[in-house]
């Protein structure tokens, strides 16, 4: 039982991250239709961005408050800008593929501009492990755990008890009717965009010290926050977060009690089935918005 | 690609045809291995055109369907059999998936069908990888051999070559007919507006089916010839990457154009080449290039054509009608 506690908060822990890329994934699908292919490579390069401010001496406080406003510049404000409006009237599809692109032109600038290897990456969390109901739990996990609750629980504050959330959502749910009544839309997509970045520069600051800082990094983590965000519920922020535990924890189940070689398996057919049976996701609602 | 007269459109294929087997005679070992990727390339995602261009179904799997036929192909020549044996257990095997792949399809669509492609696609690859016993795992197969065609050995880089582009020709011939069939016609009616194809009496779930079958197989025929022309293979070439590319070349090109795929596996092939002088540049330059196109033109390059083929239509309609207007002013 000791190792099932184990995995389940290791699991929690991955989860929660997981949870805050797929909620970034799911809001500017919500509100501008992207599918963002390059959501991994997001979560990726703002660990990048610490590191570089480090490496010209910048103390670790400095640093992160750096990447994370670089981070909501270049993939938020500079993404929606330069790549997301000027496609966003065509369709679903060419801006897919446009953020596939993208998702390569990161990467590669990633090993270009930084390194090919693998850096390591502080930790914000103290390492070392406390002791609950008599199991060692590390601190990471807690400190993950809770910065990433944190963050969720503000954002849904944001998002359903202040007028400016509530105008959010008006913009992603009828975006002509909120015009109407005076909701600034497109600012409201914007910020979206920036919320995503944010979410991304955090769940990248809380995932580098225990993966290390890789350019190839991005592609696993996408692909985990797709998952999160369709099993979840592709329309709904509360869906992506109980997706995004949900895989982490299978995964971490999936790593001990499957084989090594089909763990990476497990959430993918979970995947299938509930696209398959429940295409709306676990949470999600039937309707979607139509455009 | 209407605009041209028909005697320069085929004036245009001949020569085109003409350099594509002159041309390459003294290239060097690596140009040659170059463009017959180009042509296998072409191929499966002239499948995957077929799939998304036509028929309007959304697949990350086209890349699986080259390591199926790859590894058809490589598993059955290293055991004795000749190539076109394996060329047709690679169709019908990829055939038989696509059918089973395109099921969801028939209940979900668009974002929801990308993602359990993609997710077959990452599926697929963890069988290459983990079926040692068949696949070789992460060791791969190696010494693939080439085939004799005609009792003539196509061992070295030129005569390989030809295989490919021969087998571009029968592919292009055959999608050609394809999409002028009933078949091609109750594709892209399923892509433009599935309710109102059905209720003219259009099997949509049998076609929706096919349209993922053949493309498919399509993406066999193009791994079958993979296997032989690298002739070693392991899951890495395979991996969802491949399906992402074979889609990039497929929307670049230009989606539901018969020769979107030839520019956009050209693209996708021959542009890193070209850029590689820039050494680790040319991937990011070719990131920004495809984001570049995409936004001037999301439909791709033949999108470009089209609007300026039928802008200068319409300008010409227009001159026209206007003589005709200012003849009948003058009658009158």
């Amino acid at each position: 039982m000791s190792n099932l506690f184990d995995l389940l908060v290791a699991g929690l822990a991955t989860g929660a991250i997981y949870a805050l890329v797929a909620v970034g994934f799911t809001l500017l699908w919500q509100t501008s239709q992207t599918i963002n292919f390059a959501q991994g490579e997001f979560v990726m390069l703002p660990a990048f961005l610490m590191l570089a401010a480090m490496h010209v001496g910048a103390p670790l406080w400095l640093a992160i408050i750096l990447g994370i406003l670089l981070s909501m510049i270049l993939l938020g404000l500079a993404f929606k800008l330069l790549l997301v409006d000027p496609m966003m009237r065509h369709g679903v599809l060419p801006l897919a593929i446009a953020t596939m692109a993208l998702a390569i032109g990161i990467k590669e600038a990633v090993k270009q501009f930084f390194s090919a290897e693998a850096s390591p990456f502080p930790s914000i969390v103290p390492t070392g492990d406390i002791s609950i109901l008599g199991h060692a739990v590390s601190l990471q996990s807690i400190g993950v755990l809770v910065v990433a609750i944190l963050a969720v629980v503000g954002l849904t504050t944001l998002l359903n008890r202040t007028s400016l959330g509530h105008q959010m959502q008006a913009a992603a749910q009828n975006p002509t009717v909120a015009r109407i009544i005076g909701v600034p839309v497109e600012r409201m997509i914007l910020l979206t965009f920036l919320i995503n970045a944010f979410l991304v520069a955090l769940a990248s600051l809380l995932i580098t010290p225990i993966y290390l800082a890789k350019f190839s990094s991005g592609e696993v983590l996408g692909q985990a926050a797709f998952i999160a965000a369709i099993v979840g519920g592709f329309n709904q922020v509360r869906g992506a977060i109980a997706g995004g535990l949900l895989i982490g924890v299978l995964d971490n189940l999936a790593a001990s009690y499957v084989s090594t070689q089909y763990r990476a398996a497990v959430p993918l057919i979970f995947l299938i089935v509930v696209i398959l049976f429940r295409p709306q996701g676990l949470l999600g609602r039937a309707e979607e918005r139509t455009l | 690609m209407s605009g041209f007269g028909t005697p320069l459109k085929i004036a245009l294929g001949l020569a085109v045809i003409a350099a594509l087997i002159i041309v390459p005679m003294n290239f060097n070992r690596y140009g040659l291995f170059i463009l017959s990727q180009w042509a296998v390339m072409t191929i499966a995602a002239m499948g995957l055109n077929l799939t998304l261009g036509y028929a309007g179904q959304v697949s990350l799997a086209q890349g699986a369907f080259v390591g199926i036929g790859a590894y058809a192909a490589a598993i059955m020549t290293t055991h004795g059999w000749p190539l076109p044996a394996a060329i047709v257990v690679a169709i019908a095997l990829s055939f038989v998936v696509g059918w089973v792949l395109g099921y969801p399809a028939l209940r979900v669509q668009h974002h929801y069908l990308a993602f359990v492609t993609l997710a077959f696609s990452t599926l697929a690859f963890l069988v290459f990888r983990n079926e040692s016993w068949l696949t070789g795992g992460i060791y791969g197969i190696s010494n693939i051999p080439r085939p004799h065609i005609f009792g003539l050995a196509t061992n070295k880089p030129l005569p390989f070559y030809y295989v490919c582009l021969g087998s571009l020709a029968i592919v292009s011939l055959a999608v050609w007919w394809l999409i002028r069939s009933p078949w091609g016609r109750a594709f892209m009616a399923l892509r433009e507006n599935p309710l109102r194809a059905q209720s003219l009496g259009i099997d949509t779930r049998r076609y929706t089916l096919m349209a993922f079958a053949i493309g498919s197989a399509l993406g066999g025929v193009a791994g079958a010839l993979y296997a032989p022309l690298t002739q070693y293979i392991d899951p890495v070439p395979f991996n969802l990457s491949l399906s992402l590319d074979l889609l990039m070349m497929v929307i670049v090109g230009g989606a539901g154009f018969y020769f979107g795929p030839f520019l956009g596996a050209m693209i996708a092939v021959l542009l890193p080449e070209w850029l590689r002088f820039t050494e680790g540049y040319y991937l990011m330059l070719y990131a920004v290039a495809v984001m570049l196109l995409l936004i001037w033109s999301p439909t791709g390059i033949l999108g470009i054509l089209d609007r300026t083929m039928a802008a200068r239509r319409t300008k010409a309609a227009s001159a026209l009608r206007a003589v005709a207007k200012s003849r009948m002013e003058t009658v009158q």
